[in-house]
């Protein structure tokens, strides 16, 4: 039957791999090759990136806001500390994953708090339980090392082979990978009936029920996902610098990510690993212009980026190279960014 | 005959105001039955009872037999009790193709798979595209809903709630709002729905009650009124009187 074919064929669109998602990822791997020295900065993007794909599943995908993502980041990032500090799980691999099962079980336990309610509720309640975990981590400092932090981490080579070096390549190319697969597994969800049952819930939580989706569950399911892939940017935190120390529970560090996401649009999963890339940059740009008020200018980009809206900017910053491209590949040749949906 | 829906002494206040009184209604398998009344009358209270969105304060509901009283909105969707909503409740961002798939892959219990990419059984892509034709929506599937016009929204709000393969459909003012050009689609629709599917239409256009119902209740202030075949309830006096007025006699 033609029309069957066609509905699967249109219905599989969005899930196939488009040349400029292969050139993304090509590219990144390249950066790891071309810029050497900047191991560092690339390595703590590719953290970010990964941080701003948990918050955009639940943010661009279910809907929920969030102004305190970094309680499972700081979960996250001292779980792999001590894991490693007292040799209970010494391969980084592993002790990755069971940072982030330890922040996946936060986020299933407090999910039942942010589920229910408004956004202005879940704003609340979500700052609320970041501050409560930092203000824990402060008062236990026998257990966390205080305001500083957990010292003296010792990191053991990746699955036994793989040294982590003081130039930061083993790191970044670790962190990539990490990030890489996430994304992966990411992108599959976002793809199922799962995933488009999220969008449903985002666009009419109502109209959902009525055909029978159990909106709470699916909502605490992927709160609890969200969190496990904060809670492996905190242990990527932990695991390259050697570091945990209290700023990972910031409120800075949740709003940070807001601001990545909305940078990169919401909704689309790239949006978090291209705003990453531009907050970083953004940072560095105007910390070295004016070291002071560098604040001011990412606060005067996000303003302008919100009144105009990013597919204006998008198709003003694709003019002039589509153009180029039209004459020599005909007009249905041009490059296109995917819109994320609602902000 | 089998009853398929039944409400036992539903009771629903809000505040001060009883809003549902001591509503016992019947509802035959198969049977095309409407629920009328003035305006403010709890037509829509009743709905949202029936559905789950509102919990009555006192009385019964019983889809088949079996009692849903104390059922969440999905799982009484699950067991088969489907609906339309007076001001469409659709996904703006979302396609035709999405949104009946999704509703298709809810009922095959697959709602929750997460691992298995969307469009990828042939099944449901075949369900998806009959709901899809027969709702004349083919054309238009790739287009986000909030794009479309306000029919062809009209339409796919019911084709959702058929999507859903309901044994109960509630179809709360099917028609309204919707431009005289293409009120014919919709009607069509509501004429050509599976006979054995019971549906329950709540209504404001008379001519449109009268023309698809085979037995009409008429609640007044939150209770019932009568109840009868179209014939009796267009003669009965006290009808005439409360809600139908003049325009039964002209």
């Amino acid at each position: 039957m033609a029309a069957q074919a066609d509905v699967g064929f249109h219905a599989r669109q969005h899930a196939r791999w488009h040349a400029g998602e292969i050139a993304f990822w090509l590219l990144a791997l390249a950066c790891g090759f071309g810029f050497p020295s900047r191991y560092l900065i690339m390595t703590e993007i590719v953290r970010l990136g990964l941080f701003a794909l948990s918050i955009d599943l639940i943010l661009g995908y279910a809907g929920i806001v969030s102004l305190g993502h970094a309680a499972f980041f700081g979960v996250g990032a001292y779980s792999a500390g001590l894991l490693t500090l007292h040799g209970i799980v010494n391969e980084p691999v592993l002790a990755l994953f069971v940072a982030g099962l330890a922040a996946a079980a936060l986020g299933f336990a407090t999910s039942f708090l942010v589920i229910r309610g408004v956004d202005l509720t879940r704003l609340m309640v979500t700052l609320g339980i970041a501050l409560l975990l930092e203000a824990l981590a402060e008062r236990f400092s026998d257990i966390t090392g205080g305001t500083d932090g957990l010292q003296g981490i010792v990191m053991h080579p990746i699955l036994g082979l793989f040294a982590f070096d003081l130039f930061g390549k083993t790191a970044f190319f670790y962190s990539l990978l990490v990030l890489f697969l996430l994304f992966l597994l990411a992108r599959r969800i976002v793809h199922s009936p799962f995933g488009l049952s999220l969008r449903a819930i985002r666009n009419n939580p109502l109209r959902a029920a009525a055909i029978g989706i159990p909106v709470n569950k699916r909502l605490i399911a992927i709160y609890t996902v969200a969190a496990f892939y904060a809670g492996i940017a905190g242990a990527l935190y932990t695991q390259t610098t050697a570091l945990a120390s209290l700023d990972v529970f910031s409120f800075e560090r949740s709003a940070d990510l807001l601001l990545v996401l909305i940078l990169g649009g919401a909704g689309y999963l790239y949006g978090g690993l291209i705003g990453a890339v531009v907050f970083r940059i953004l940072q560095e740009w105007f910390s070295t212009m004016t070291p002071e008020y560098w604040q001011f200018w990412i606060g005067l980009v996000l303003v302008v980026i919100v009144m105009i809206g990013r597919a204006r900017l998008h198709r003003w910053a694709l003019w002039a190279p589509n153009r180029l491209i039209g004459q020599f590949g005909g007009r249905k040749a041009a490059i296109a960014i995917p819109e994320g949906e609602g902000e | 005959m089998t009853i398929a829906l039944e409400t036992i002494g539903l009771e629903k206040h809000f505040g001060g105001l009883r809003v549902t009184r001591e509503l016992s209604l019947k509802i035959e398998s198969g049977a095309r039955h409407a629920l009328i009344g003035p305006n403010g009358a709890g037509k829509t209270t009743v709905i949202n009872q029936l559905t789950g969105v509102l919990r009555p304060n006192a009385g019964r509901i019983l889809l088949e037999g079996n009692d849903i009283t104390d059922l969440p909105v999905h799982k009484r969707a699950l067991r088969g009790l489907s609906r339309t909503f007076q001001i469409n409740q659709l996904y703006a961002d979302l396609t035709p193709l999405e949104t009946i798939g999704l509703a298709v892959a809810e009922r095959l219990g697959r709602g929750g798979d997460w691992w298995r990419v969307m469009g990828t059984r042939d099944d449901v892509n075949a369900e998806i595209a009959d709901v899809l034709t027969r709702f004349h929506l083919l054309d238009v599937m790739n287009e986000p809903t909030a794009t479309l016009p306000y029919g062809k929204q009209r339409l796919l709000e019911i084709a959702v709630a058929i999507a859903a393969r309901p044994r109960v459909l509630l179809l709360d003012e099917p028609a309204a709002g919707v431009p005289e050009s293409e009120r014919h689609d919709i009607l069509g629709v509501v004429a050509a729905l599976p006979r054995d599917v019971t549906v329950l239409l709540i209504e404001h256009d008379m001519d449109l009650v009268f023309s698809f119902a085979d037995r009409i209740s008429v609640l007044v202030n939150g209770a019932l009124l009568t109840e009868g075949s179209p014939e009796q309830v267009a003669k009965d006096p006290q009808v005439k009187a409360v809600y139908l007025g003049e325009a039964v006699d002209a």
